[in-house]
């Protein structure tokens, strides 16, 4: 009767494996530190320009709408505070982790599938190696490192957006601006706006080699594994965001 | 050259992929110095046989020796030391296409669990290895700009770069014209008769089978010659829907009355090589 659930159940359960042997291989010999500088070349530089262009323009239309809400309170000078406090608390990591879940999860996902379909992974296997600690680990380790690392650099980017925006249409100051938006942020804000983006980190690149390495069925299943990829991981961190939103505030009352 | 020593042992092998036996009750044992030949129509477990020898598909039922190890229920991260001692060809070459010809062959040397070999030693043993397919000069080159047969050659210098005792071919001949597959297959005996390889060999060309079991690879000449002793080595096995139905010497072959079985056995030409 709940056969349907089976399929499912089965895949969460083969994602924890894979989660758990990923982690595992941290401190297992060999270690492929040259496969963890390209991943966060590939991942982190390679994911810059996209990071900068959703930061710049996500931050100006915020400061555009929330400009305009203000005003009629006549408070157009908190602008900054807004600004700061949405971008740092939860659109710089969503933003920014969607963004690379979109560039990365399913680049992953595609590159592993296609090493899948052409038996590479089995080579890999034949050749001893362990195709997790090569592939999936140096991914995992390298988008940990970098998301938080590309999450800073959006929030920062988003202010400039929305500090630009602020002077052209609504003339502010640039030091009231500035000194706004810094006098915003608390700790936890900080931590929080750091610790998403490195949740999120393990969604993008676990779910990425979980749906590669599943891939089956020739270059159909490539397509297919890459777009369950990019779903997947984007739904996951939206999910996940609200949680970590509402723990957060239940916890520090932010 | 052949002795007692077992490389590899099937004992009553069964395969199954959910209702379907890909091998049911396979049994036999591969000794050093040995070539098997395994023929079989498309479908009959030939690719899933080389692969459970690898422990890359895990037999449900039967045991599975490897080098003298066990490896039926062995955890994968104890397989891997085992596996790097055997080379392994792929059906499709299984090249890494994001790596250079260079580092697809350094790639057992460089990423084997366990001591690593000297850089200036790695590099030589890596020019070696593609000297001996005569494929030197693609060094720099990614797979893609390659063609099918130099893909499979690479794919031979990079499953003999690590000087395995076993070596399993997967169809080396599989989709190339007759000449290149010629080139393919005088390679496996060059590699058979230059460092007395032990060898599977996975194909539905029966004139493979008859090149590696009467012809001998002359190092002077660098051709390969006829030669009679090779035969003794050279065991041929047929599969049949996941059973192996023959296991015998060419000549036993030749005689075999089963009509699936003759099928597979097309007049050897002595002449022409």
């Amino acid at each position: 009767m709940l056969d349907f659930l089976k399929g499912p159940l089965e895949a969460i359960q083969d994602f924890y494996l894979l989660a758990g042997r990923a982690l595992r291989n941290i401190a297992r010999k060999p270690h492929y530190t040259d496969d963890i500088k390209i991943q966060m070349d590939s991942i982190g530089v390679g994911s810059i320009p996209i990071v900068l262009l959703t930061g710049f323009f996500s931050g100006a239309v915020m400061a555009l709408q929330m400009g305009r809400a203000l005003q009629q309170y006549g408070q157009t000078g908190r602008t900054g505070t807004v600004v700061s406090i949405i971008l740092v608390r939860e659109l710089g990591p969503v933003l920014t982790s969607l963004m690379v879940a979109g560039r990365n999860a399913s680049g992953i996902a595609s590159e592993l599938g296609s090493m899948k379909v052409t038996e590479q992974i089995d080579a890999m296997r034949a050749l001893g190696t362990d195709p997790e600690q090569k592939l999936v680990t140096p991914r995992m380790i390298a988008t940990a490192v970098m998301l938080p690392c590309l999450t800073v650099i959006d929030d920062f980017v988003g202010m400039l957006g929305g500090w630009l925006i602020g002077k052209l249409v609504y003339d502010l100051d640039w030091l009231q601006y500035w000194s706004q938006a810094w006098r915003a942020l608390d700790w936890t804000d900080v931590i929080q706006g750091l610790l998403k983006p490195f949740v999120f980190s393990f969604v993008v690149s676990l779910i990425g080699c979980f749906y590669g390495l599943k891939a089956s069925g020739g270059t159909q299943g490539v397509g297919k594994a890459t777009t369950q990829a990019m779903v997947a991981a984007s739904v996951t961190i939206l999910i996940l965001n609200l949680f970590m939103g509402l723990i957060f505030v239940k916890y520090t009352g932010n | 050259m052949r002795s007692d020593k077992s490389l590899l042992w099937f004992d009553s092998v069964k395969v199954s992929f959910g209702d379907v036996d890909a091998l049911d009750g396979i049994c036999f044992n591969v000794r050093e110095g040995e070539t098997r030949i395994v023929m079989g129509a498309a479908g009959s477990g030939k690719t899933v046989m080389l692969k459970t020898a690898m422990g890359l598909n895990r037999a449900s039922a039967g045991k599975v020796t490897l080098l003298g190890e066990d490896i039926t229920h062995k955890p994968e991260n104890d397989l891997f030391a085992i596996r790097s001692k055997v080379g392994m060809l792929f059906q499709e070459s299984a090249l890494f296409d994001s790596m250079t010809i260079a580092q697809n062959v350094a790639y057992p040397l460089l990423n084997q669990q366990g001591e690593r070999m000297p850089r200036e030693k790695m590099e030589e043993a890596v020019r070696d290895s593609l000297r001996f397919v005569e494929l030197e000069h693609t060094m720099l080159k990614y797979p893609s700009e390659l063609s099918g047969g130099m893909r499979r050659r690479v794919a031979i210098a990079r499953a003999v770069v690590t000087k395995p005792a076993l070596l399993l071919y997967d169809s080396p001949t599989a989709g190339l014209d007759p000449i290149t597959a010629h080139t393919i297959m005088a390679l496996i005996v060059k590699e058979r008769d230059v460092d007395n390889t032990t060898a599977l060999v996975v194909t539905h060309r029966y004139q493979d089978g008859n090149l590696v079991a009467n012809f001998r690879y002359n190092s002077s000449s660098g051709r390969l010659d006829p030669c009679a002793d090779a035969a003794e080595n050279t065991i041929f096995m047929v599969l049949k829907e996941g059973r192996l139905v023959f296991e015998g010497k060419q000549s036993e072959l030749e005689a075999s009355k089963d009509s699936y079985i003759s099928k597979f056995v097309k007049r050897p030409e002595k002449s022409g090589i």
